[in-house]
């Protein structure tokens, strides 16, 4: 009874918005076209899903299609980020040499706007994927970096001091005292790349891509239709909740011994 | 042959913000026999933990060198089993793996593990708790694992920096009566670094009374008590006495050169 009434309490706010929204546009104070009702929007993304009665237009039923090649880029990406962010990420928060010879690049790389690389990546990777996946590796990689280097510098020396009193070799040190003792600052990362691996698939696919959710959200407003373009923002908006998701079980099962001893662990 | 021998051992800290050197240790030599229980006692600040940090290969030494079994020490290495001052757990494993940790760099099996952890949990009292993460554990408990997980490296000496330091009353004594009871079982070298007078002569088989800056060793003690020791007996209480009064003359001393 507590669990419904509290997962009601969660849905005041977005249903009394919904509902204002819906009867704002069916007022007629603006333009339906400009403001399409929720009702509108769900009966157009309806379509893009499932292809009922072509409101979508060319767009119907094709949304699994989108979905899966923006999910693909984000996956291809990010991926690499994870992999290449927390692997260098150990090397320069453990190994002074590597600090001091690779860090430097990295801090003048790092404030450059992500978006910014666009027209390179088109130059050098043409009109595809590749283009989206360089600069989605790009919105992700510095955050998992930072994240890694920081949860590194601060593992505890005396659980490196007690490992190493018990036989631990560097590279035994590495997995199994300074990798664990990062995790919790990795996925903190993990979680602020996911979210910058959703933007820039979506700006890439806007402008140098010819398909996927972003495109099909940058093509409805030439053809101004607002409804699409709400789907599509709705349906990434939905994407990138579940993929945050997905990291929050993943970190919850990796974190699982925190239980009990941080804040963050009251959550579940 | 002694187990540890320290020979002429000076550390001497370079203090670059100040360009002063600090001499920390001034050429302490200190002979540990098998299976005896040395206590290096000494106010803070007196260089016992470096000396304990020499031995177990986390420092160097200046001058002078260490060996243990006979082998010069060159690095932290599984045939020192320490015990530090904070359990310095693994937040991420569970006791038992805790226990096992050093099994777990070897390469050894899940199962294997488990069962060689076991025997020490039992012997440090935690069974029931194996699968408890270090933040579900009390302080004491925490060092019981600290304490089970030297033990398991089987090593020739045992190195316990003021382990028990941050307990409180009831359950250090309980801790000591079963340190000196795994001790008598296991029949290894234990060098037991604490400020506490009554702590030393509870548990040593010898005492090393530490002055400070420069850490020199003032007076090694031999305790003959019987076990277990009585804190209340006219012998112990000599005994403290004894210390008590190198302590307050060192203590006065060096108020005195602090004025000159």
């Amino acid at each position: 009874m507590t669990a419904l009434s509290k997962s009601w309490e969660r849905a005041v706010v977005p249903l009394f918005i919904l509902a204002a929204w819906e009867v704002f546009s069916r007022s007629g104070f603006l333009p339906a076209a400009l403001l399409p009702a929720p009702s509108v929007v769900l009966h157009t993304w309806g379509d893009w899903i499932f292809g009922f009665d072509e409101t979508s237009q060319a767009n119907t039923g094709r949304w699994f299609a989108d979905a899966l090649s923006s999910a693909m880029r984000v996956a291809a990406g990010y991926g690499i980020a994870v992999i290449s962010g927390v692997l260098l990420g150990i090397a320069i928060g453990w190994w002074r040499w590597v600090e001091r010879t690779v860090e430097p690049t990295i801090q003048m790389l790092r404030p450059v706007p992500p978006v910014s690389w666009i027209p390179l990546a088109i130059i050098w990777f043409g009109i595809a994927n590749k283009p989206a996946i360089f600069l989605v590796f790009l919105g992700a990689f510095f955050p998992i970096l930072m994240n890694t280097i920081h949860g590194v510098k601060t593992a505890d020396r005396n659980l490196i001091r007690a490992a190493s009193m018990m036989g631990a070799t560097e590279q035994q040190l590495l997995r199994h005292v300074v990798f664990p003792a990062a995790l919790p600052s990795i996925f903190a990362g993990l979680r602020i790349g996911i979210g910058a691996a959703w933007m820039l698939t979506v700006t890439a696919e806007m402008v140098a891509v010819k398909s996927g959710l972003g495109y099909v959200l940058w093509d409805s407003y030439y053809f101004l239709r607002y409804d699409l373009v709400l789907a599509a923002m709705a349906s990434i908006g939905l994407l990138g909740y579940a993929t945050d998701a997905l990291i929050k079980v993943l970190m919850s099962a990796a974190l699982h011994w925190q239980h009990g001893s941080t804040l963050q662990s009251r959550e579940g | 042959m002694a187990s540890i021998d320290l020979r002429n051992i000076t550390k001497i800290y370079r203090d670059a913000k100040r360009k002063r050197d600090l001499l920390a240790i001034d050429n302490v030599s200190l002979s540990v026999e098998k299976n005896e229980f040395l206590c290096l006692l000494g106010s803070s600040g007196c260089g016992k933990s470096t000396l304990l940090n020499m031995i177990a290969g986390f420092e160097k030494p200046t001058e002078g060198t260490v060996t243990v079994g006979g082998t010069p020490v060159d690095g932290p290495g599984a045939d020192r089993g320490m015990v530090f001052q904070q359990a310095n757990l693994m937040p991420w494993l569970p006791v038992w793996e805790n226990v096992a940790f050093h099994l777990r760099l070897k390469g050894w099996r899940k199962a294997d593990r488990r069962d060689a952890a076991q025997e020490y949990i039992d012997m440090v009292g935690l069974r029931g708790f194996e699968n408890h993460f270090p933040a579900e554990l009390s302080g004491g408990m925490s060092q019981r694992v600290g304490i089970a997980r030297a033990l398991l490296l089987n090593p020739q000496v045992i190195l316990m920096d003021e382990p028990f330091a941050a307990l409180d009353a009831q359950t250090k004594m309980d801790m000591q009566e079963e340190l000196v009871a795994i001790w008598q079982k296991q029949r290894c070298t234990v060098v037991f670094v604490t400020h506490s007078v009554d702590e030393a002569l509870v548990l040593g088989t010898r005492v090393a009374v530490m002055t400070s800056r420069p850490g020199r060793i003032r007076e090694l003690i031999a305790l003959d008590l019987p076990r277990p020791r009585d804190t209340t007996g006219p012998r112990f209480n000599d005994h403290k006495r004894h210390i008590l009064n190198l302590i307050r003359e060192e203590g006065m001393q060096q108020r005195q050169a602090a004025v000159a």
